[in-house]
């Protein structure tokens, strides 16, 4: 089977003077490189969404939980399908977890990216020997357990917690109540507040991280040019930082954006009964209603939710390994 | 040289905003793993009332079965993720970086990335689905370390190919050209030149997976079977019902083993590389 991937003889190959001086003896290596890997992600990775696809269009209505897997193929299989996905279409508490998801994941992305690009830009424009340790303390927290920090936000934030303590000191909390983001005044936990900065919290790393890769290779001379050629220096930075950082915003963006759609463990521990989302629905489904097809329906919608991110996102990551 | 212009106000004022920008951020990030410790040596069970220093639930943590035995499932778990995505990781990260063509390589290069920022219900949901159709057709494989292995080497694998496809595509390809021209087969050059020049991202591609799959609750979730119950899911179904006492008290060890390890680490890479740049220096010096 591995032999259908790379059948291409590598000497025919336009552009890879190198690989076709070596052919001859990298060829095997080169199958197995290339299809070892390769089969393994056909394997466990495309195949099991198939599946997903094969039962969310599955018959449900006799033993539900039982019988998923021997799906009868025919004319039966269309009009069940649509009766799995119009349900999700119609039933309005589908309708609106998945807006609720997108809009969750929407306002993590843009806190991030306000809290996350004026400090990736301070950190890239640190003394270059202070760049090292500052960027390994950006990523220590992200060696440490996520589930223990995302964890440690419910003493925080709950009754007399320091966080709560501090925000409500300063009178926050009136200005989230008048915005709706909390049930009570002091009462922070299990609201759309904690859910929110919960996933920023744990999402602020991989925004800061592609934007400082791409902020601390740019060459400050053209910000020099540009002054030069009389700008102002927020006129530079935003006609000339901006734009050039403009892969490093997309791919932070989207490795903010494509998760928290479908973030499970904050939602569970920080969110509340007003703050379902899509993730959180999939579980029950799954776990507590045992419903296999209709996990998978869901699941299905949500990549068809996140389909467009996600090429936008490989399109980048190729770009930038081009472009290297 | 010209002093930098590139700031919006006066030098001054801006070089203080972005330090205390800089310091709010770090100061965010590290306040609930600072929390996390100082609530496990509080006497009181209630986190947010300090009680007095102790270290009861630390004590209380050694009784605990159900969080060892645990724990000790995940470590060989993350073992063994760690170990198997270095190796995937690195094929892959070969793959991609050497053959610049093949057939299928757009579907190969996302099928890579696209775990890192998929929502890990729909990966855990779908290999699951996956696996107990293989069951029922196969008669295996049984839920359980398996199962759970098998989901955690998918994501290990394309964190590890980010890893080390970024330092394979640093490295001078005239090296391995060099080593080729001298005569070496090609096994030859990858086990004598390539090999010591990435080791160390294989090491933090080996730390990085490790924690990963000591850390993951959704996939082991959906594939764990009767039985084994990784720590993270013990620890998620108590953080479900509230402040932990043992959890804030394992929070802590996995905390301090983590810092020592990374920067131990990173301590070792850092020498490693020093040393190497002063062979380099030398070696150039000597002619």
């Amino acid at each position: 089977m591995s032999a259908t991937l790379p059948t291409t003889a590598p000497r025919t190959l336009p552009g890879s003077s190198r690989n076709a001086l070596r052919a001859p003896s990298w060829w095997r290596g080169r199958s197995a490189v290339i299809g070892i890997p390769y089969l393994w992600l056909l394997l466990f990775f495309l195949a099991p969404f198939l599946i997903v696809m094969k039962i969310s269009v599955s018959e449900m209505e006799t033993v539900r939980f039982k019988d998923v897997l021997t799906y009868v193929d025919g004319a039966l299989q269309l009009t069940l399908k649509l009766g799995n996905y119009l349900y999700i279409l119609n039933d309005e508490l589908y309708f609106a977890t998945y807006l609720a998801s997108m809009k969750y994941a929407a306002v993590t992305t843009l806190l991030c990216l306000a809290i996350g690009y004026p400090f990736a830009y301070f950190m890239a424009r640190a003394p270059k020997a202070l760049q090292p340790a500052l960027l390994m303390a950006v990523m220590l927290p992200f060696w440490t357990s996520f589930l223990l920090r995302v964890y440690a936000w419910k003493g925080l934030l709950g009754e007399n917690g320091w966080v709560a303590n501090l925000l409500e000191g300063a009178g926050v909390d009136h200005l989230l109540l008048a915005f709706g983001l909390i049930a009570a005044e002091g009462k922070f936990m299990n609201t759309p507040f904690s859910l929110v900065l919960g996933m920023t919290y744990t999402y602020l790393p991989f925004m800061i991280l592609p934007l400082y890769a791409n902020l601390s290779k740019m060459d400050l001379r053209l910000l020099e040019a540009a002054q030069d050629l009389g700008a102002t220096p927020a006129v530079a930075f935003w006609k000339v930082t901006v734009p050039l950082s403009k892969a490093g915003i997309i791919a932070g963006s989207m490795l903010v954006f494509i998760p928290c759609i479908g973030e499970f463990v904050i939602p569970e521990l920080l969110g509340g009964p007003q703050t379902l989302m899509i993730g959180r629905v999939l579980w029950d489904e799954f776990f507590s209603n045992n419903d296999w097809p209709m996990a998978s329906s869901v699941a299905v919608v949500m990549i068809l939710l996140i389909i467009v991110p996600l090429a936008l996102f490989n399109r980048y990551q190729a770009q930038a390994q081009e472009r290297r | 040289m010209s002093r930098p212009r590139h700031t919006f106000f006066g030098p001054a004022f801006a070089r203080q905003f972005s330090r205390g920008w800089l310091a709010a951020g770090f100061a965010f990030l590290y306040l609930p793993i600072v929390a996390l410790v100082i609530y496990s040596f509080n006497d009181s069970p209630l986190p947010s009332v300090w009680a007095g220093f102790t270290l009861k639930w630390y004590a209380a943590l050694a009784r605990d079965r159900e969080m060892l035995s645990g724990l000790w499932l995940s470590l060989q778990i993350a073992f063994f993720t760690a170990c198997g995505s270095v190796v995937l990781g690195t094929l892959a990260a070969f793959a991609l970086v050497k053959y610049t063509r093949f057939p299928g390589r757009t579907l190969f290069g996302g099928m890579i990335s696209a775990p890192l920022v998929m929502p890990e219900v729909i990966v855990g949901l779908s290999l699951l689905l996956f696996l107990v159709s293989v069951q029922r057709a196969l008669g295996f494989p049984e839920r359980g370390m398996l199962t759970i292995w098998l989901g955690h080497l998918l994501l290990g694998m394309a964190y590890a190919t980010v890893v080390v496809q970024a330092r394979l595509r640093d490295l001078n390809p005239q090296l391995e050209e060099a080593a080729m021209d001298l005569g070496a087969r090609p096994h030859q050059v990858f086990a004598l030149v390539t090999l010591p020049m990435i080791a160390q991202s294989l090491v933090s591609a080996w730390l990085l997976t490790f924690t990963i799959s000591l850390d993951d609750v959704v996939l082991s979730a959906f594939l764990s079977g009767p039985g084994a119950t990784t720590m993270p899911l013990v620890i998620f179904s108590r953080a479900r019902l509230g402040m932990n006492p043992s959890v804030n008290a394992m929070a802590t060890v996995v905390i301090a083993v983590v810092a020592i390890g990374v920067l131990a680490a990173s301590w070792l890479i850092a020498r490693a590389e020093r040393q190497r740049a002063l062979a380099l220096a030398q070696a150039a010096r000597g002619g």
